[in-house]
């Protein structure tokens, strides 16, 4: 079916429909990022926007439910040059197109996603619909496309209740996702024996790391019974060298990441996640030993009541550590100004250089606003990060305070791992703090 | 941290000569290096001995040395140049162990030389074995389990300890010989036993067999800060079995979620940390299909042709950024040339899928077996770029200029389901055409991903082309019905949908398919689609994925509705006076990196002279399809009508088709039909040289004389005509490079032979048969203005005719021919070039007998000797000829016209063949161009300079002072005189009995040995025993094969024994052997720069 993609600056793009059959209008960005889609449909940043991925070649290898950073997609379209027909891994749950349609999300093809990243590089991101009536009227559609704004998305998209996730009591739960998975050959057969004994066992039948800091998997857990025949040895985290275990951290959910408190849970930590607008005073209640602020979709300025409360954290003395949308809301909170960007930044290759070290990481990333630099007061924050192409803020020090912030992810999905090692520089904080 | 500020003086070692595994894209990395050293205000020193190179041209390095790659030439180099660096990683797996050699010995310390962009450990630990599994095993990354064993028993227990299948590598053997995989006990006695055999030291390999995983790569780069980026990540979509580079192999990853994905690139980067690199780096992963298991297969601490592969499929400099490094920028210091915006420390963000396929020899080595292994034995590859992976494909497929161009091109359709399910068990080079059939013939993608392990993804998508070829042929059906019903050719037209029409043309299928699919003509399938808006529009390589703008026009095309598609060339039209280069395509044997050369200098010429330079190329591996040489690059197969898209978006004003080897010649007559004036010599004028009838006239006019001869169809024709001349005669297709398809032929039955290999495709020109005259041959190539040549030089060849020119040693100057006759070949090249009013190059072969000249072929055109004899006289050839094309004359120039003063240099050129990659080829030189590379030996001395080009080819001799020598009967008389002088250096010669009886005759102490057929000691248990130098074994002439001969050439060189198969080379060797004791010591060397 023909359908088609209006912007506000009055271009048309001619596709095809895919996903579910409904007009939507939404505000149009792009998203760099080569695979990892299922990530980025699931990732509740991305609420209120339709995403263009600039890779023409979406759906390759289908859907695998594990990978999704939430329960459901949360963008409003996805614009697509070609959706897979045949996906192809040994993990596929679901293909796009059926995800799409039961998901309800709509979506476009077929349309030159190059020269639509061209212009909102250009002109800047814009709104945009997608419809499949092909008698639309320019007059009654473009008033409304300007008119148009999501709109205070934070609340939509956090969690209805506070919830936990247990901290991993050993290496064993993280799942064999998380590090390099090895394969030792002599230790193989003992495995598949052992298999063999506890067939459908979950979980490790050896917990505790080997001398070379392995443990032994007898099963990759997940919902998947071709690959639970997969016995391997899956490696220790690389890189961790805070120990979570025993710490209690509370997560502000503005749109988290699944993998946010994955991250944190698999260095041990429990992790309680809190709604969104939970006052300050009830999360500090619950006594946590540190409060990681979120990610999350929209603009930071909006969220004006979750800024005060971001404001008595502050004032509290536990440790933070906040990500995007989290890493806006504390700067706003302690004076600092945001600013929209012209087209965002969203993929997984930007350069974030650590100004403390001098090292450069390449960082997934999702924002539209950014914070001003020039307007942190010298005196409560430096900046911690910059990025490499634009200069502009990617983080915060704050002064006098165990706070750092990031504009970027080092929570991943999609996107390079590299700055990984943030969650064990804010567990040392934590853990620091405690003694 | 910035740029070291105690370097100034940089020595840059190239890769050698070009062979199978290590070709032109370490002409591509040195190059770029060279250039980006020069950028920071460095002294460059290169060393390469391959004159076909860029790299050692005087404008890319300060010195040039085109000497032999050996430690001891490098101490020489380094002790009179004093550089204060060394970047040994540019120059591929040579480069790399002689940096080794030198830092290992001390020899660089000594002389405060720094080893730069790589230290002695890292290398070491990447490149040795044994250390880089500990250090995998250190960090915890996984290698495929694997042992050295010395006896059968040992390998028996390994592999029961492991489990089956398991990979037997012999170590020290070419090609693969000798190795395996074993399924069983039985197998692995069977294969270990011979390959412990052939093995010069006794030692196997033995490793778990990862066959039929994913085999997924990385190009990683580090700065000296510990700053990390992957450049590019690329999946082989021939699974682990295949060696990478004969893989087709797209990028980015199509099969892989982000977590595998970000698991292998996490994997690499902490291997490139441990390893401690700084530069570039590729590793090779294994990753198992339904697990997340994975090995890591190697590591090349350096640039490769992966790199390469790597810089031209997302635009990131590679080298040039590596090169940087290796002086002490870190990543975030270096901008993106590109971008000119950002930085180089980012990941390339791709919006478009590239496709790589192998270009193999087969179509040369026509015995031999096609079959793919862990050995490489693509001597090329084309790379194409499209917004889906179809179109990509078949951009690839036409690229190769092997007579396909889509998935029906080899034909299997005689085969049964049950026949094509053994088929698809065999791994060669027409895999993909046979999955094509397999789909035609509806089995299903499971059981054809069981068989061949392919990703299912990939096979869905040909049968996504399979199924538009099954459209067109549906819609061929309805319009052969329509035309039978009476109906006119536009309602036939019309039965051809805009949707079918927009698909196929999406997926890359050329208009000529589709006509032949549909029973239209080309000219109704374009006039059709251009109606229908569905024409080619061109996208731009940025590195970002458009998120940031971009400078450097760099394009691929897809096809589309032009209604909404933005054609991003036009943003960047101009009105400048524009000349279109057209480029040689994949590298294969006959045409080479020579003719790379010639584009780029012709580029070069073009824009020094203020015009807007176009390239359109294929080939990932060369320096043309840098982002930086034209000002515009499109990337794209050279066809017909890819080129006829060009022309209609960029109009140019010329096109310049004489440097592209026979790749751009044979787009002469498009160009011409599209109305784009030809630069240079004319089109009917090159027509003239290669028409037999037309040509016999020119030579007429000019009085030069030609072997008799004439040109045929058939096999009646020719035989008639051989029988007429007499026999031996020779036989070639006319309008090939390197003698493609050539022979020389005795007899009827031959003939009949060849004639059907060489109408194995359809031939649009005749077949050429030739009197056979035996004698000297020699070769110029000239430059002239319409009125006056310039000869640079006489190049002469040490084997006789019959032997192609690309396979013979050349030397230069002429050292046998009299001044007559040299005199003579001035004389005729110039009147040749006036009848056929060459503007330009052209290239003129002859044979001199006595103090008579014959001619064999004239080109006009560049040819494979350009770069050389340019370099060896100074005399720029493909400037000067650029420069005439534009209307220049030679004497404004300041050349004195004719045959130039003959150097103070002999430069004497050595063929470089790797026959030993390529199993079951035959190893004998003939009129059949075989060899891949060459190298030069300069000196002022003509023994020097010999012995300087068979140790630059890598003969080092003499070891063990033993040889083999069997000659056939006519040249039993001959070798005589070459037996004795072997014998005076201290050689033991072994012969079989009637070689031997004729050695002893003549006094020569021989022991004889027994046929491979008698009983042992043979032949073979001789070579076998590993201590024999040199094979001298002429081969009966013709193809009735002698399997004795066969089997001891093949085992010679796949043992690394040097197999001498003509007597003039055997000659040529032993003199160089009778001073190489003298010039060993103290040789001499020559700054090519300073000529």
């Amino acid at each position: 079916m023909k359908a088609f993609l209006i912007l506000e600056d009055g271009t048309v793009f001619t596709g095809s429909r895919i996903g579910a059959d409904r007009d939507v209008i939404s505000e149009i960005v792009f998203n760099t990022t080569m695979a990892g889609y299922p990530e980025v449909l699931t990732d509740p940043s991305y609420a209120g926007q339709a995403v263009c991925m600039t890779y023409p070649l979406i759906g390759n290898y289908g859907i695998c439910f594990d990978d999704c950073e939430s329960d459901r997609p949360w963008m409003d379209a996805l614009i697509v040059h070609e959706a897979a027909r045949v996906p192809s891994n040994f993990r596929s749950d679901i293909s796009l197109l059926q995800f799409m349609e039961k998901y309800d999300l709509p979506g476009i093809e077929g349309i030159d996603t190059r020269r639509l990243t061209k212009i909102l590089r250009e002109k800047g991101t814009m709104n945009g619909m997608i419809t499949s009536n092909a008698e639309f009227s320019m007059e009654e559609i473009l008033p409304r496309l300007r008119a148009y704004s999501c709109g205070r998305v934070v609340e939509k998209v956090t969690c209805r209740e506070k919830y936990m996730v247990k901290g991993a009591a050993s290496l064993a739960d993280n799942g064999p996702l998380t590090g390099s998975a090895v394969f030792h050959p002599e230790q193989f057969a003992e495995e598949q024996d052992r298999y063999a004994e506890d067939e459908g066992g979950i979980g490790p039948t050896d917990s505790v790391p080997d001398a070379a800091g392995y443990v032994h998997w007898a099963t990759v857990p997940g919902s998947h019974p071709e690959h639970e025949k997969k016995p391997s040895l899956v490696k220790k985290l690389t890189g961790v060298t805070g120990d979570g275990r025993h710490l209690r951290i509370a997560l502000m959910d503005y749109g988290a990441k699944r993998n946010i408190a994955a991250s944190l849970a698999a260095r041990g930590c429990d992790v309680t996640v809190y709604p969104a607008l939970t006052p300050a005073m009830e999360v500090l209640a619950d006594d946590p030993d540190g409060i990681m602020l979120s990610n999350g979709p929209g603009d930071p300025k909006e969220c004006t009541g979750i800024i005060r409360e971001i404001r008595k954290f502050y004032t509290s003395d536990v440790p933070i550590f906040a990500i995007c949308l989290g890493h806006q809301l504390m700067a706003l909170a302690t004076g600092a100004d945001t600013y929209k960007l012209k087209y965002g930044h969203r993929g997984g290759n930007h350069p974030v250089k650590d100004l403390e070290t001098g090292r450069v990481y390449i960082s997934s990333q999702n924002h539209g606003y950014a914070v001003d630099a020039s307007t942190v007061d010298p005196s409560v924050a430096v900046p911690a990060f910059v990025n490499v192409n634009d200069g502009t803020n990617e983080g915060l020090r704050y002064l006098d305070k165990n706070i750092f912030t990031v504009q970027f992810h080092p929570e991943a999905c999609a996107g390079p791992q590299d700055s990984d090692y943030l969650f064990d520089r804010f567990l040392a904080m934590v853990r620091a703090r405690k003694r | 941290m910035p740029k070291n500020p105690n370097i100034h003086k940089v020595m840059v070692i190239g890769s050698g000569p070009i062979v199978i595994g290590q070709a032109a894209e370490f002409d591509y990395a040195g190059t770029q290096a060279c250039r980006s050293l020069k950028e920071e205000g460095l002294e460059v020193v290169l060393v390469n001995s391959n004159p076909a190179t860029i790299m050692t041209d005087k404008d890319i390095a300060d010195e040039v040395y085109i000497e032999p790659l050996t430690a001891r030439v490098l101490e020489k180099i380094i002790e009179k140049e004093k550089p204060d660096g060394l970047l040994p990683n540019m120059g591929g797996q040579a480069g790399l162990n002689l940096g080794m050699e030198l830092s290992e010995s001390g020899f660089l310390d000594r002389h405060g030389v720094r080893l730069l962009g790589a230290n002695a450990l890292t290398i070491k630990k990447a490149e040795d074995r044994l250390l880089f599994k500990e250090t995998m095993e250190k960090i915890g990354e996984p290698v495929a389990p694997s042992q050295v064993v010395e006896n059968v028993e040992d390998g028996v227990k390994f592999a029961e300890k492991i489990g089956y299948p398991v990979v037997l590598r012999p170590a020290y053997t070419l090609g693969g010989s000798g190795g395996g995989i074993a399924h069983s006990v039985v197998e692995l006695r069977k294969i270990l036993e011979n390959g412990l055999r052939l093995s010069r030291v006794g030692q196997v390999l033995v490793e778990r067999s990862i066959a039929g995983w994913k085999e997924i790569e990385y190009e990683v780069m580090r700065d000296s800060a510990g700053n990390r980026i992957t450049v590019c990540n690329m999946e082989n979509i021939d699974p682990v079995g295949v060696h990478t580079g004969d893989s087709i192999v797209v990028a980015p990853s199509q099969t892989l979620s982000d977590k595998e994905y970000q698991m292998l690139r996490t994997s690499a980067l902490n291997i490139i940390d441990e390893l401690g690199i700084t530069g570039g780096c590729n590793v090779q992963f294994a990753l198992h299909p339904t697990s997340f298991e994975y090995c890591v297969i190697e590591v090349n601490p350096r640039v490769s042709r992966s790199s390469a592969l790597a810089s031209k499929a997302t635009g990131y400099p590679i080298a040039k950024v590596a090169a940087k490094i290796a002086l002490g920028y870190t990543l975030d210091e270096i901008r993106n040339a590109v971008t000119g915006e950002t930085f180089a420390s980012f990941e390339p963000a791709l919006d478009y899928c590239v496709v790589k396929f192998p270009r193999l020899p087969f179509d040369k080595f026509i015995t031999a077996k096609r079959t793919l292994t862990t050995q490489m034995k693509a001597t090329g590859e084309v790379m194409s770029i499209c917004d889906n992976f179809e179109g990509a494909l078949m951009k690839a497929i036409r690229s190769l200029e092997q007579h396909v161009e889509c998935l029906d091109s080899y034909d299997f359709s005689g085969l049964s389901r049950e026949q094509l399910f053994t088929r698809l068990t065999v791994v060669d080079d027409q895999r993909i055409w046979v999955i094509a059939e397999a789909l035609r013939k509806g089995i299903s993608y499971s059981t054809i991903h069981e068989i061949t392990m392919i990703d299912e993804w990939f096979i869905d998508k040909i049968a996504h082309l399979v199924k538009i070829e099954a459209k067109l042929k549906e819609t061929g059906r309805r319009i052969t019905a329509k035309r039978i019903d009476g109906g006119s050719e536009t309602e036939a037209l019309e039965l051809l949908s805009k949707k079918l029409l927009l698909t196929a043309k999406s997926c890359g299928y050329p208009d000529r398919t589709i006509a032949r699919l549909t029973g239209l003509n080309e000219q109704q399938v374009r006039a059709r689609r251009t109606a229908l808006g569905i024409t080619a529009v061109y996208k731009m390589v940025d590195t970002c994925a458009a998120e940031f703008a971009a400078k450097t026009p760099y394009y691929y095309s897809v096809y589309a509705d032009n209604q909404e598609e933005e054609d991003e060339a036009k943003e960047k039209l101009t009105d400048r006076k524009k000349i279109l280069v057209l480029g040689s395509g994949p590298i294969r044997i006959g045409q080479g990196i020579e003719f790379d050369y010639c584009s780029v200098h012709a580029t070069w010429a073009f824009a020094k002279a203020g015009y807007e330079t176009i390239i359109i190329n294929n080939n990932p591996e060369t320096v043309s399809t840098d982002f930086d040489i034209a000002d515009k690059l499109y990337f794209e197969p050279l066809t017909p009508e890819d080129v006829q898209n060009v022309v209609s978006i960029e109009h140019p004003d010329y096109a310049v088709v004489q440097f592209g080897g026979q790749t751009a010649i044979k787009l002469t007559a498009d160009l011409t039909k599209m109305g784009v004036p030809i630069l240079g010599t004319d089109a009917k004028d090159v027509d003239a040289a290669e028409d037999r009838e037309i040509f016999d006239e020119v030579l007429q006019k000019c009085g030069i004389r030609r072997a008799a001869g004439a040109t045929v169809f058939t096999a009646e024709e020719a035989k008639k005509v051989a029988n007429r001349l007499g026999y031996p005669v020779l036989v070639r297709p006319s309008y090939v490079l390197g003698g493609q398809g050539m022979q020389i032929a005795l007899n009827d039955s031959e003939i009949e032979q060849f004639m059907a290999v060489i109408n194995r495709y359809e031939q649009e020109h005749p077949i050429l048969i030739d009197k056979y005259l035996q004698g000297t041959e020699t070769e110029v190539d000239a430059v002239c203005d319409g009125e006056n040549i310039v000869i640079p030089g006489i190049m002469e060849h040490i084997e006789r005719s019959g032997v192609h020119s690309g396979d013979s040693i050349s030397v230069y100057p002429a050292r046998t021919l009299t001044a007559h006759v040299k005199e003579t070949i001035a004389t005729y090249t110039k009147r040749l070039a006036q009848e056929l009013h060459v503007i330009g190059l052209i290239n003129v072969q002859f044979i001199a007998m006595g103090e008579d000249v014959y001619i064999i072929e004239a080109n006009p055109r560049s040819s494979r000797t350009v770069p050389y004899i340019s370099k060896v006289t100074g005399i720029p050839i493909v400037d000067l000829a650029a420069q005439c094309m534009m209307g220049k004359k030679l004497t404004d120039m300041g050349y004195t016209p004719g045959l130039q003063p003959e150097a103070d240099y002999y430069a004497i050129k050595m063929p470089v063949f790797s026959t030993e990659k390529v199993r079951g080829a035959e190893v004998a030189v003939g009129p059949e161009m075989k060899s891949t590379g060459e190298c030069l030996g300069i000196s002022r001395s003509f023994d020097e300079a010999l012995y300087k080009a068979f140790l630059g080819a890598g003969v080092n001799l003499p070891k063990h002072k033993q040889m083999i020598i069997t000659v056939k009967d006519s040249d039993k008389g001959e070798i005589i005189d070459i037996a004795k002088r072997y014998e005076k250096l201290g050689y033991i010669i072994y012969s079989t009995r009637r070689t031997a009886d004729t050695l002893r005759e003549n006094g020569i102490r021989v022991r004889q040995v027994n046929r491979i057929s008698q009983e042992s000691p043979t032949v073979m248990d001789l070579l076998l025993g590993h201590k024999i130098d040199l094979v001298i074994d002429t081969p009966t002439q013709g193809r009735d094969k002698n399997r004795d001969g066969f089997l001891i050439r093949r085992t010679a060189i796949e043992t690394g024994v040097y197999c001498i198969t003509s007597l003039d080379t055997a000659r040529a060797l032993v003199s160089s052997l009778e001073h190489a004791a003298e010039t060993s010591s103290n040789l001499e060397i020559v700054d090519v720069a300073k000529i």
